[in-house]
């Protein structure tokens, strides 16, 4: 537990823009709080889970938990919704309504955009929303700015009846800036006020409140107009100004410290007659926006005359390095040689931790992998595209294996004719979205073999607990949902749920084969523990007899970090073909004895530590 | 253009799981404890899965942008050889890097897809760069527990800090000290074993070639 969650009023801390956010909700009187885990997003609820009086819950996808928010707020409470970027495309379809209606308590809503793309499949600009739900956009620059605007938030939710977007990036999430944190005020649900008129968005309801809709975006225009929320900052060199905000802001103010710039803490609706105003006093005007160009898009149809895009990149962050060489550039100057990012070294993807329960899904598929189409989902397994597995073929988003494998299997053509189709998901996908795409697989007849990982955590954003881990958010026990039951439930044969043990070889290939060479939808479920949750224990770990090894280099296949090769050779057959060989050595401190290498090492050069004495 | 002059900048590179963030975490601390104005930032999405690690920390009257740019760090500090050569175009003329010689080599390099630098160090002082070399892992092993490593690295910049060492030295302590008072006995000891370390070693040091 951090120790800020005990902190006093007036302390001050060094926090994360997420665990700024968390106390901020906490303060502002905050009665539910819901996620699902997604990065960068995760550490928020995380940490509001910590704070007494509140409720936070982990919910089954993001639609859900803002759907749950939006009860809440309904009822008179605050209510506030973490998600990552691709979260809100999930959720969208609660948001876009219930923006027409308002809200009864205020209503955040955090979105984490992963700018620079750490770890997401997409980089999207989340300030899109605030145009397309007509709602307003907050976006802090650093921890005390986020901190300081989600209780900002809050009152203006409640003084609009909106919900409002906290827009994060990365580098607002993950940085630690300090904070001067405050003291909880105790805000009671108000109670349910019944209104058909509001609530009960039918056509003739939304129709009379689409009107009410644009007033309320001109009188929160007004408020940016003149909200300190939005700050303008005198420079001595007026040759440039900057219209800028979120992080991006700070890359600027150390770029260019003598330069005015407009700072936008409410960048939606956008206070245009300020920044023309702004504008009309500088020589030339650079939006900085992180990462589309929105604001710059909105200045040059009101005429005001800026540069952006024109010579700043659509991608990525706006650091310094980018900046100042972009700005040089454009007032005529001289651009050094900017030195290089980094130096050439092999490149280290992430990649599947030693003993995963994972790994050997991934040695057998790639082996099947010349006689299978492989639909990926979103998680850890979708580290299977590495090396040296090379076993999936797509991964688009959240549950999209199950649904995308469908439609394979359902409109492959001649090329593909004798692939079978097999969609890998793990368990938290698998009930976030992934359900609805096995009901609809199993309504329609397709002919799909799921592989159903079930390792009892939401692996990549670290292993949170969920649905089908028996445990919420605190740890305490929860309902624990039955994978094979609720496959059954969809419409899967009872025969065609196979349960295995991935560590098992010969039983996890071979299930795989029948599995794929039988004509209806099947599911194959795994369900060994991620090894980085509490509840995994290591066994006996293991060791190489380096006079068996033969240098055959099979158990590298296996891709687990624990084996390394100790030396190399290429060996000429009689048949004149060269083949690489490689010994090998297993790192003993690291080793989970999960006891998968063994089995796909020949001459059984493999074994526990501990009887290395008796073998030699 | 010209920035805050008296930031400090400091990269830690590694690898997830190595303790990078513990350790930008504590030199974080170690900076606000005398009354600086402190950002830290990593790029560690996935890092728990064997990725690379770089965490930012930089320090003084007050920070602004919480990345540093390449050729802006004044120190590098390195959880593994590669990984302080990946970086080392952050340096700036006249900066240092302090490099734990234990190298982790990854999946890709063991299924020979790439190569490991045959001498990590040896290119980077090459490139001109101060380096200080040194075993952490091997340190560790003769106080009898691995989980060292990251003390050990602390103790090996301390001395090249714009602060005294006892400092950083009081923050480590005092963190361990919370969870288990022989920890805290044990680590101080880690500690000065860094500092040692590195106070020995010249920048004509043996290359890694021998490193496990």
């Amino acid at each position: 537990m951090h120790a800020v969650v005990k902190a006093a009023a007036e302390t001050r801390h060094l926090l994360s823009g997420n665990e700024a956010v968390a106390r901020a909700v906490w303060e502002a009187g905050v009665k539910l709080a819901t996620a699902y885990p997604g990065t960068p997003s995760t550490e928020i609820l995380e940490n509001i889970a910590f704070y007494p009086d509140l409720r936070a819950q982990w919910s089954v996808n993001e639609k859900v938990s803002l759907e749950v928010a939006i009860g809440a707020s309904v009822v008179g409470a605050r209510a506030f919704c973490a998600m990552k970027h691709v979260g809100m495309n999930v959720a969208s379809d609660a948001l876009m309504s219930q923006t027409l209606a308002g809200v009864g308590g205020g209503l955040v809503i955090a979105i984490a955009d992963d700018v620079g793309l750490s770890s997401s499949q997409n980089e999207q600009d989340s300030r899109f929303w605030g145009r397309f739900g007509h709602l307003p956009i907050l976006e802090p620059a650093d921890s005390q700015e986020a901190y300081e605007m989600t209780k900002r938030a809050f009152e203006i939710s409640e003084e609009f009846c909106t919900p409002v977007i906290l827009r994060m990036t990365t580098r607002i999430c993950h940085v630690k800036t300090l904070v001067t944190v405050g003291e909880r005020v105790e805000r009671p649900a108000t109670g349910f006020v019944s209104d058909p008129g509001q609530w009960v968005l039918v056509p003739t309801t939304a129709k009379k409140r689409l009107p009410w809709q644009l007033d309320r975006e001109g009188r929160m225009t007004a408020f940016s107009e003149m909200t300190d929320l939005n700050v303008e900052e005198d420079g001595s060199d007026d040759r440039v100004g900057f219209i800028t905000s979120g992080p991006a802001y700070m890359h600027v103010r150390e770029s260019f410290p003598d330069a005015p710039v407009f700072k936008l803490g409410f960048s939606h609706p956008l206070p245009k007659e300020r920044l023309r105003a702004f504008a009309a006093k500088v020589g030339k005007v650079v939006v900085v926006e992180e990462t589309e160009p929105l604001m710059e898009m909105e200045l040059l149809a009101a005429g005001i005359h800026v540069h952006g895009k024109d010579i700043l990149p659509r991608l990525h962050e706006l650091t310094p390095n980018v900046l100042v060489p972009a700005v040089k550039g454009l007032l005529g100057e001289k651009v050094e040689a900017e030195p290089p990012q980094a130096a050439a070294v092999f490149p280290r993807p992430p990649t599947m931790c030693v003993g995963c329960p994972h790994l050997p899904v991934y040695y057998c598929l790639s082996r099947l992998h010349r006689q299978t189409l492989i639909s990926g989902d979103i998680g850890c397994y979708t580290l299977g595209a590495g090396h040296p597995w090379n076993a999936l073929d797509t991964t688009t988003c959240m549950g999209a294996s199950i649904t995308m494998a469908q439609g394979m299997a359902l409109a492959k053509g001649e090329a593909d004719e004798k692939k079978s189709v097999v969609a890998v998901i793990g368990d938290s996908t698998f009930l976030h979205m992934g359900v609805n795409g096995l009901l609809d697989l199993t309504y329609n007849k397709g002919n799909v073999t799921l592989m159903l990982l079930d390792n009892s955590a939401t692996g990549m954003t670290g292993g949170q607990d969920h649905a089908g881990s028996g445990r919420d958010i605190h740890g305490d026990e929860a309902p624990r949902v039955d994978f094979a039951k609720l496959c059954e439930a969809v419409g899967i044969k009872k025969e065609r749920i196979r349960v295995v043990n991935a560590y098992e070889l010969p039983t996890l290939y071979k299930t795989i084969k029948e599995e794929t060479a039988i004509d209806e939808p099947s599911v194959i479920l795994t369900g060994q523990p991620c090894v980085l949750i509490d509840s995994f224990h290591k066994s006996p770990p293991l060791k190489v007899i380096d006079e068996a090894c033969t240098g055959c280099a099979n158990c590298l296949n296996v891709g687990c970090p624990a084996i390394h090769v100790t030396r190399r050779e290429t060996e000429v057959r009689k048949n004149g073909k060269e083949v690489e060989k490689a010994w090998v050595t297993i790192e003993t401190a690291a080793c989970t004895g999960c006891d998968f290498c063994p089995q796909t090492c020949g001459p059984n050069a493999i074994v526990p530590v501990g009887d290395v004495a008796t073998v030699m | 253009m010209s920035k805050e002059p008296e930031t400090t900048n400091i990269l830690v590179v590694g690898i997830g799981g190595q303790g990078v963030m513990t350790a930008s975490e504590i030199l974080s601390q170690a900076a606000i404890s005398l009354g600086l104005d402190v950002k830290k930032t990593e790029v560690a999405g996935m890092a728990q899965r064997g990725g690379v690690v770089t965490s930012h920390v930089r320090f003084g009257t007050r920070v602004l942008s919480p990345v540093i740019a390449p050729g802006d760090a004044d120190i590098i500090v390195g959880f593994e050889p590669a990984e302080a050569l990946r970086w080392v175009t952050h340096l700036k003329p006249g900066g240092v890097a302090m490099v734990n010689v234990n190298r982790l080599v990854p999946p890709v390099v063991s299924l020979g897809l790439f190569d490991y630098p045959d001498d990590p160090i040896a290119e980077m002082r090459k490139a001109g760069i101060e380096v200080f070399d040194f075993d952490a892992g091997a340190i560790a092993r003769e106080l009898g527990d691995l989980r060292m490593v990251n003390t050990i690295m602390m103790g090996a910049i301390a001395d090249r800090l714009p602060f005294p060492a006892e400092t950083l030295k009081e923050i480590i302590v005092e963190r361990f000290r919370a969870k288990k008072e022989e920890l805290a006995e044990l680590n101080a000891k880690a500690f000065e074993a860094g500092r040692q370390a590195t106070a020995s070693v010249g920048n004509t040091q043996k290359s890694t070639e021998t490193a496990a």
